[in-house]
């Protein structure tokens, strides 16, 4: 039986479709490749084959690549979607997260970087293979608190519903606010609570409901520490109530997690990201979707500047800073890992010392 | 005066650190330089092939910069992205720059 990686790659222009084809039989894994030149054929295939990934253009004809997107979403929720567009456009970008794909590359950029791209689709198949029961679907199985921080952060008004085999939840979010939740038969902070306990499933963006009661008047960073604090009573008192007993691996790696996005969000940093060295374990990150790509940038950036400095004989680096028009970065080296730490533009005060002691509290 | 050394001998070498602006274009061609003439001049390129490789690999990262800067003990490198190149300002950390001082309470 042939248990080899079943790849579709959806195109309406027919010579990018061999040339991709061509570019994905070279992956290690040596996955079985589909193509398809419209989005009919590419359904037909998906009904009869078991397909892991769909590899997806946005502009075709008749149904575009959006449309497929969603259509896909509700009848093949485990399938894997990497969007390869030649649009570039942040608002594409933003429709097709929302829409819940894995990854959103740009046609010249994998024509540019195709070895880092193939190693974001093996990453991507087997981390298919490794996390199918955990996670939460919708974007790249990141934990419910990074969807939830991506939206505020991003400041977008949406209804997130979210379901967990018959459990059904639902968050509004306006300007980046959380304002009402409802699971459970609760509403407001208890249903955000309840909320954060759950530890997969899946999630979908629907239209904003502006005109919504409002429940919750308190911020998601405020919910969060409360959560924290939550756990950590829930955990003593357990703790005391059952001499020798030890608290679930799961449930101790759940409180960590939330431990570490108070924090995160405590600070006001946008994201966070702990990358050790090459062979030693993957990147963990917080607050941020394109991991593969920016801890690679994260241990190349490193390099370089050491290289560099040993060179010119300048004295220890202390940090490499980046900015741009969306965010200002700090690459810093606590042992033997180095961390990427990410602010908004307006982020003020010495963001030096404030990534230093997140990442100290981060690291503890 | 070259008895001196006779007399006091050679003092060991010292990495003299650049202090200035090069502007480079985008294959890292030194195009304008205010970095003293002393300084040698395969430091500097490898100053500019460094700061254009990291600019380059943010960019293939999705992470495209605008900005980069590099701390070091004794030297601080800043890059800008300028249409059809970079500007690089090279400042030396000395002893007599002003630091942050914690006040007394």
């Amino acid at each position: 039986m042939d248990n080899r990686n079943k790849i579709l790659i959806l195109d309406d222009d027919t010579d990018w479709l061999t040339l991709c084809r061509d570019l994905l039989s070279t992956l290690p894994s040596k996955p079985e490749i589909f193509t398809a030149n419209a989005a009919r054929k590419a359904l037909a295939i998906l009904e009869t084959e078991k397909i892991r990934l769909l590899v997806c253009d946005l502009k075709m004809p008749r149904i575009d690549g959006l449309q497929m997107l969603a259509i896909v979403r509700q009848r093949f929720p485990e399938l894997r979607t990497i969007v390869l567009s030649a649009l570039e456009d942040e608002e594409f970008r933003s429709r097709a997260y929302a829409l819940g794909v894995d990854l959103f590359w740009l046609k010249t950029e994998m024509q540019r970087n195709s070895k880092l791209f193939n190693e974001c689709l093996e990453s991507l198949l087997g981390q298919a293979d490794r996390d199918q029961d955990s996670g939460f679907r919708g974007i790249q199985s990141k934990s419910l608190m990074d969807i939830i921080q991506m939206e505020c952060l991003s400041r977008s008004s949406t209804v997130l519903r979210i379901t967990r085999g018959p459990l059904i939840a639902k968050l509004w979010i306006q300007d980046g606010e959380l304002f009402d939740a409802e699971t459970e038969g609760a509403r407001g902070e208890v249903a955000f609570q309840r909320l954060l306990a759950w530890k997969s499933g899946s999630f979908e963006n629907l239209p904003a409901e502006p005109d919504r009661e409002r429940t919750i008047n308190k911020s998601v960073n405020a919910l969060l520490l409360e959560s924290a604090q939550t756990l950590d009573e829930n955990a003593g008192a357990a703790g005391a109530a059952g001499a020798g007993a030890t608290e679930p691996l799961e449930s101790l790696n759940h409180r960590k997690t939330i431990w570490k996005l108070s924090q995160l969000t405590r600070e006001g940093a946008e994201f966070i990201l702990a990358v050790p060295p090459e062979g030693h374990g993957e990147p963990e990150a917080f607050g941020t979707q394109s991991v593969a790509s920016t801890a690679h940038w994260t241990r190349r950036a490193d390099e370089i500047a050491h290289r560099l400095g040993d060179k010119l004989e300048a004295g220890p680096l202390s940090h490499v800073s980046g900015q741009n028009l969306e965010r200002q970065v700090l690459l810093l080296s606590r042992g033997d890992k180095s961390f990427l730490v990410g602010w908004p533009t307006d982020a003020t005060g010495n963001l030096t010392d404030k990534s230093r002691k997140l990442i100290a509290s981060w690291d503890s | 005066m070259g008895f001196l050394k006779k007399l006091f001998g050679g003092l060991a070498a010292v990495q003299q650190l650049p202090s200035g602006t090069i502007t480079v274009d985008r294959d890292g061609r030194i195009i304008t330089s205010t970095v003293s003439s002393s300084y040698p001049k395969e430091l500097l390129h490898t100053i500019a092939r460094d700061v254009l490789e990291l600019l380059r690999e943010a960019r293939a990262s999705q992470m495209p910069l605008a900005e980069v800067s590099l701390h070091f003990g004794s030297l601080r490198i800043t890059a800008r992205e300028l249409r059809g190149g970079v500007i690089i300002f090279l400042l030396p950390q000395t002893a007599m720059m002003p630091t942050h001082t914690p006040q007394r309470p």
